[in-house]
């Protein structure tokens, strides 16, 4: 097929895409069910439509589809409400739009009779003399472009003896470079329209110690000959660095100028670009770090630079912009090599292995009566050491700084703090702290959450803070270090602290606590972290939308990581995150349910208990509840969720989760074999997916012990799908 | 050969982006968002990025601003696709740190002409 009916068929179907994501978007918001980006949604499915329908010349689609985006783009400024009244045309005009759609695919005209109706109907929405369809159409009553790959590119003007047409004097500011644009690059192109000849200034050129690499210091004189060259094409050179540079464009007309040659040589060495000796730097500066990209074009330089140059500065090596845009402070690049991820891993996994075997092997040497002193247990203690040593190393492969998540908050903290009109200071420390690529990747969301909440919640307006006698200006602290085996992320504010008393009235208010519930004040400050506690009409714009606590919660959980609050009135508040260095490896206990070893993620454990016969209700033939402390938890005896054979119920140990959102339950187990930290191996990857097991794992001794997944357990229960003698289980049992 | 990152929403724009850039004889790789741009970015090295605006997760402004804060791909210019005499918005595309603009519906001749201008 013809690529460009390949790609027209492409647009049609993503056509249908969008027709059914705007129907569905605009039903959502007809049952008031949207959200701020169901707006923007549609928005963008009427513009990609109309986009497409540009790129082929569908003249009639972008006709209507600009109306309808026009009306759509003023509900997403706000300027209209998504009502009935509202809603109905905008829906009669996805209709219209899809019949559109269905002409420009049949390649027949559509009636432009049937548009009226609809049209009216949207200028109606935007009031009468509202600036729609009937006098912006013309914008966009462009002549098709179609796309005609023969065209050829303009070809180089050959070079003419001609006298010069036109003189471009151009000098960029400092602010052409921050956005790429490079000088040499337009000069370049101008060598496209006809001959040119350049002359570099140098005037404004500091001696290099007093050289800012942030500024620009170079202007260009380009004289252009060639015939029949428009003004309106030299401007078009300049189009993207309009406002960024001076720039004169002079005709010449009859004048012609003479200049002095100078070697090709001469001018690479002035823009440090030739054989010639570097110059010295001077002896306590900062060597100039390698240029973030290659240097400009030399080989142009060529054809592009016949003349310059009165060399007034002959003494300073012409700054090429680029090497010295990088600030002296940066350190050198580290040499680094690109691996394929999948490599890593699997070198990961490989470790993991050795780990367990060079713990296995210890406890069998161990076992077989070697002394401790004996040369086979010194090699052994050898052995185990690098083995640490070198899953460290291979663990540090997939670290990265948390500098990456760290460095988006400054710019939030200022969008938040204009938003809510409180002037705030963001301390960050630790940015260097290594983690697991992963983590870094899913704590940018919880971590942006919070941030905002501090601002929002925590901190007070500056009048406020004045009035407590604190300084105008907020503090949010944002650190990394790394603590025992995990990295810890701290946020703080200096602010009002968590007003217990409001918290705990929302949380009466919602049900979530007995209005005459007995709480020590951590146990109100948790509430914030309780799924339903901050619903959409309680959290401010700012805060997210809907977005609670509880959500940040949960997806710290989801990394291994818990989260900590600690919140003095009048002080301030701290978040405290605590999360693995990797996801490879999980702190784990281990316990014994029938003559199988399970690992339960320390993260979702509360407490274990011990209850008394007396504290555990039956409900029905299979289930039960646990009372802790006055309030009831589902009792789930893993081996019979499991279906294995378990010793009597009334033996045991029950263990306190935290499941699913923010609900507790108690798990049975037989008895706990201890806590340890666990190489996470995948069950899918090895074996196959098992309902309630997130993962397997190999114990020092060679067992085999399956990681349990709580939530997946509490959730299927909650659901009645567990039986008591579930197949996954009885395969398992073999499996294991 | 260089590489062309082109971010787009939309399927037809990518694939029509792909075609014109390829004939031109780009290399060309392709995100559907601001964010799998950045994700993109962190594994390759365009000579130059070609983005649009109106994106789901993270619009181009957002996803320029970004660009420019990676010091890997701060100098790496940014050609913005932006509809017919949108000055509002090559003026905010500018202040992000694009480096240029293609105007929508694009005529391939004067995009290449705009990548070549732009590409070192």
């Amino acid at each position: 097929m013809d690529p460009m009916e390949a790609i027209k068929a492409t647009f049609f179907q993503e056509c249908d895409e969008l027709l059914a994501d705007l129907e569905t978007g605009l039903l959502a918001l007809e049952h008031g069910e949207g959200e701020a980006d169901t707006v923007n949604a549609v928005f963008r499915a009427v513009h990609s439509v109309k986009g497409g329908a540009g790129a082929f010349g569908l003249e009639a689609l972008v006709r209507f589809a600009h109306v309808f985006e026009t009306t759509l783009d003023a509900l997403r400024k706000g300027e209209l409400e998504a009502t009935g009244e509202v809603l109905r045309p905008l829906l009669r005009a996805a209709d219209r739009l899809a019949d559109h759609v269905a002409s420009a695919k049949q390649g027949i005209e559509p009636d432009p009779a049937a548009d009226a109706p609809v049209i009216s109907g949207l200028e109606a929405l935007l009031g009468a003399g509202a600036d729609t369809a009937t006098e912006e159409a013309p914008v966009f009553d462009f002549k098709p472009v179609g796309l005609s790959l023969e065209g050829g590119f303009a070809p180089i003007a050959l070079a003419s003896l001609e006298e010069p047409a036109w003189r471009i004097v151009f000098a960029p500011l400092d602010r052409m470079y921050r956005n790429a644009n490079e000088p040499l690059l337009l000069v370049r192109e101008l060598a496209r329209l006809g001959t040119t000849q350049v002359r570099v200034g140098l005037d404004r050129l500091p001696r290099l110690e007093a050289l800012d690499p942030l500024t620009a210091c170079l202007d260009w004189t380009v004289e252009l000959s060639g015939t029949d060259i428009a003004e309106a094409a030299v401007r078009d050179v300049f189009e993207f660095v309009e406002g960024d540079c001076e720039l004169t464009i002079e005709s010449l007309q009859a004048r012609s100028t003479e200049e002095g040659d100078l070697s090709l040589e001469a001018i690479l060495a002035l823009a440090g670009l030739g054989e010639a000796e570097p110059m010295p730097l001077p002896e306590a500066a900062e060597p100039i770090p390698a240029p973030l990209h290659a240097p400009p074009i030399a080989a142009s330089l060529q054809s592009v630079i016949p003349v310059p140059v009165q060399p007034q500065a002959p003494q300073s090596p012409v700054a090429v912009d680029d090497q010295l845009r990088t600030p002296a402070s940066e350190p050198v690049a580290h040499t680094t090599i690109r691996v394929d991820l999948e490599r890593v891993d699997r070198l990961i996994d490989l470790v993991g292995e050795l780990v367990i075997n060079q713990a296995m092997l210890n406890q069998q040497v161990m076992e077989s009566g070697v002394a401790r002193s004996s040369n086979i247990a010194l090699g052994l203690d050898d052995l185990e050491q690098i083995t640490r040593e070198i899953q460290d190393s291979v663990m540090a492969i997939r670290a990265q700084p948390v500098k990456s998540v760290f460095q988006r908050m400054p710019r939030l903290v200022r969008e938040v703090a204009a938003m809510t009109g409180k002037e705030v200071r963001l301390i960050t420390e630790g940015e260097g702290t290594e983690v697991d690529k992963t983590v870094i990747e899913r704590l940018t969301d919880p971590l942006t959450h919070m941030i905002r909440n501090a601002i929002d919640h925590g901190l007070e307006t500056p009048e406020d803070r004045i009035r407590a006698g604190k300084p105008r200006e907020g503090v949010i602290r944002l650190s990394a270090q790394h603590r025992s085996g995990r990295i810890v992320i701290v946020v703080s504010d200096d602010g009002r602290g968590i007003n217990r008393d409001r918290v705990r009235a929302i949380a009466v208010e919602r049900r979530l606590i007995e209005a005459d519930a007995v709480l020590s004040d951590e146990e109100i400050d948790n509430l914030i972290f309780a799924p339903g506690f901050s619903t959409a009409d309680t959290v401010s714009d700012i805060s997210g939308r809907g977005v609670g606590m509880d959500v940040v919660k949960r997806s710290i959980q989801a990394l291994g990581g818990r989260i900590t609050i600690l919140s003095r009135p009048g002080e301030g508040s701290t978040f405290t995150l605590s999360l693995p260095l990797t996801l490879a490896v999980l702190d784990g206990m281990v316990v014994s349910v029938g003559e199988q070893t399970l690992v339960v993620p320390i993260t979702v454990i509360v407490e274990t208990l011990q209850p008394k016969a007396s504290d555990i209700r039956l409900l029905g033939p299979s289930g039960a509840v646990v009372s802790v402390r006055g309030a009831y938890v589902p009792l789930i005896d893993v081996g019979v969720a499991l279906g294995w054979p378990t010793s009597s119920a009334d033996s045991g140990v029950t263990i306190l989760v935290e499941s699913g959102p923010g609900e507790m339950a108690a798990l049975r187990v037989d008895a706990i074999q201890g806590q340890r930290q666990v190489v996470i191996k995948s069950l899918e990857q090895n074996y196959d997916q098992v309902d309630d097991i997130a993962a397997a794992t190999i114990l020092g001794d060679g067992r085999v012990a399956l990681i349990l997944d709580v939530d997946a357990l509490i959730s299927r229960r909650r659901r009645g799908l567990s039986s008591s003698a579930a197949p996954s289980g009885q395969t398992l049992l073999q499996a294991s | 050969m260089k590489t062309i990152l082109t971010v787009d929403d939309s399927r037809t724009m990518r694939d029509m982006l792909r075609l014109v850039l390829l004939d031109a004889n780009f290399t060309v790789v392709q995100a559907v968002d601001g964010v799998h741009g950045l994700e993109v970015l962190d594994q390759s090295e365009p000579d130059v990025i070609i983005t649009d605006i109106n994106m789901p997760n993270l619009d181009g402004f957002g996803f320029i601003e970004e660009v420019r804060r990676t010091a890997r791909h701060c100098a790496t210019p940014i050609l913005v696709l932006s509809t017919e005499g949108d000055q509002e918005k090559k003026q905010r595309a500018r202040s992000a740190g694009a480096t240029g603009w293609i105007v929508k519906p694009f005529d391939p001749v004067k995009l290449v002409d705009a990548v070549r201008r732009v590409a070192a």
